[in-house]
């Protein structure tokens, strides 16, 4: 008989860099078959639907209330300087700049990525990855190219409607003390506000998406056996992808700053 | 030949001569860390044969079926498939093989954030084959028929008991008329009246569509109403092969104890 032998599967161990590798050629694989056909299409928009309908309320809530409380919070120093004028200004740039995109993925971390852990470590657990592989279908185009690809997209669309009330927050904050009316605030607003104000953010908001949906989903296909690894997957879900969302942010601000 | 075949006494030379083999396997060994599942496993399955596996819980059955449709790669041996070496398939050639395999999880399997019928749809639509949405739906009803749950087209998995989603589950792997079946522990956790049906089931699905079946069970009536020929895995090696009533006769004091003879 032939003799055949064929390399060991990859040790369960994992160490800090280990991981870091795992994740890379997990992301590669993800980008690699984003690109080949056929596009599941109708998973997507279900997909995006989820993740929109989901987060929606949540982002909603959050970003008025950090635009009223920026702005009650910001008044006193500003009114230090002579400058409370400069108000509405102020609160836009930070909102749009900073506090949009970063809240609004956070949020998003722990709404959006722990139930892709959840999820994808539930169907790893009871064998369901397996059945839709045996079934044909390749569990990484259908289950994660798409929801990496929704996240990707909607979490842009989250900043832009959360950036939107936290202004309305902040027109909200205003108007406790004084009145102003509100096409004045907003038209102080936005002439502070700048493309370079803008186009950064939201390219950043795009990189925080496929964060939130990579590693949510890595964490879940790599779930260990066992219920419990459910609950490990979605938690580590949310703690890495937080983490790794800061450092992205970190790095875009270094990048904007050089560019301009 | 492999040098443990010594061990392996074969009780009944089954009508090997003219009978084409669908699944082979040579030397198979896969170990998880320290612990050596399958040491060293080789057999046949013929055409349109129902070939039952036997053996204690843990003993790497299911292990066994998972290294057949490359679900897990051996650390040694061959396993071929319909003529294509298992192992090296990739992409495009290992789905169109998969295709023709079905596979029935010991767990089922239900895609849970999926109804019933949805379920059932979803490996009609991997396939090269296009189906109308009323062919679609007229397959899914005659396959609910075939395992007696009908009336369960729309609900959730977890709106279902044990015993119906291992029969959904039965029925998701009978739609696309596969070539081989894996039967892992089809009867499990079924009533004894369900579990006579779904052997009934077996049996159809192999002479209606000449399938070739290997079936792990440890329900001794469903071995014995639907198995041709048997065999007992030990210790990651074949204990022993052959009809199922010569296995029971068997004067191997293990087999003996296996069988509750003792
Ligand atoms: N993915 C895996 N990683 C590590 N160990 C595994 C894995 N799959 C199976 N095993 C081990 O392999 C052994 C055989 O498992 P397997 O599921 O094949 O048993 P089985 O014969 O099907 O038992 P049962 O009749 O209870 O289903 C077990 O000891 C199990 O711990
Ligand atoms: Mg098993």
């Amino acid at each position: 008989m032939g003799s055949y032998k064929y390399s060991s599967r990859a040790k369960d161990k994992t160490t800090f860099f280990s991981e870091i590798g795992n994740i890379a050629v997990f992301s590669g694989r993800t980008l690699r078959y984003t690109f080949s056909f056929p596009f599941e299409f109708r998973e997507f928009l279900k997909q995006c639907y989820a993740i929109g309908n989901l987060s929606l309320g949540l982002v909603a809530i959050t970003g008025a209330i950090m635009g009223i409380v920026l702005t009650i919070q910001s008044r006193p120093v500003l009114s230090d300087f002579g400058a409370e004028a400069m108000l509405p200004q102020m609160v836009a740039v930070s909102i749009v700049r900073e506090i949009g995109p970063v809240i609004t993925a956070l949020i998003c971390a722990g709404k959006v990525g722990s139930g892709m852990g959840a999820e994808l470590g539930s169907m790893k657990v009871t064998e369901q990855i397996d059945a839709m592989e045996v079934s044909a279908t390749l569990p990484i185009k259908y289950l994660v190219v798409t929801r990496v690809l929704a996240a990707t997209l909607m979490v842009p669309i989250l900043v832009v409607f959360a950036d939107a009330l936290g202004l309305l927050g902040s027109w909200v904050g205003t108007n406790i003390k004084g009145s102003v009316n509100i096409v004045l605030f907003f038209s102080h607003a936005f002439s502070s506000l700048d493309f370079i104000d803008l186009v950064p953010a939201l390219i950043k908001s795009f990189f925080f998406g496929a964060v939130i949906g990579l590693i949510g989903c890595y964490k879940g296909y790599t779930a260990g056996k066992g219920t419990e690894s459910v609950g490990v997957a979605a938690n580590s879900a949310v703690v890495l992808s937080s983490l790794l969302i800061i450092i992205v942010d970190l790095v875009a601000v270094q990048i904007t700053d050089l560019m301009l | 030949m492999n040098s443990s075949s010594a061990e392996i006494f074969t009780l009944h030379q089954s009508p090997q001569k003219n009978t084409e083999s669908i699944i082979e396997i040579n030397n198979l060994k896969i170990s998880f860390g320290q612990q050596e599942v399958l040491k060293d496993v080789s057999f046949n399955l013929h055409k349109g044969e129902n070939l039952v596996v036997l053996g204690k819980s843990g003993s790497g059955k299911s292990v066994l079926i998972k290294c057949i449709t490359k679900l897990l790669q051996p650390d040694y041996g061959k396993i071929t498939v319909l003529g294509e070496d298992v192992n090296s398939l990739e992409g495009k050639k290992l789905a169109e093989l998969r295709k023709k395999i079905g596979f029935l999880f010991q767990s089922g399997a239900l895609y849970d954030s999926m109804t019933v019928k949805e379920n059932l749809e979803f490996p009609l639509s991997r396939m090269e084959q296009k189906f109308t949405k009323e062919e679609k739906y007229e397959k899914v009803i005659s396959v609910l028929e075939n395992v007696g749950l009908k009336d369960a087209v729309n609900k959730m998995p977890s709106e279902l008991s044990g015993g119906m989603r291992k029969r959904i589950a039965l029925a998701r792997t009978l739609i696309v008329d596969p070539v081989i079946m894996l039967y892992d522990e089809p009867t499990t956790g079924l009533d004894p009246l369900t579990s006579r049906e779904i052997s009934k089931l077996i049996n159809e699905v192999q002479q209606k569509y000449h399938t070739s079946s290997v079936i792990i069970t440890h329900d001794m009536d469903c071995a014995k109403e639907t198995g041709d020929r048997a065999l007992i895995l030990k210790d990651g090696t074949i204990l022993a092969e052959g009809k199922l009533e010569e296995l029971e006769n068997s004067d191997d004091a293990w087999i003996k104890a296996f069988f509750g003879k003792t």
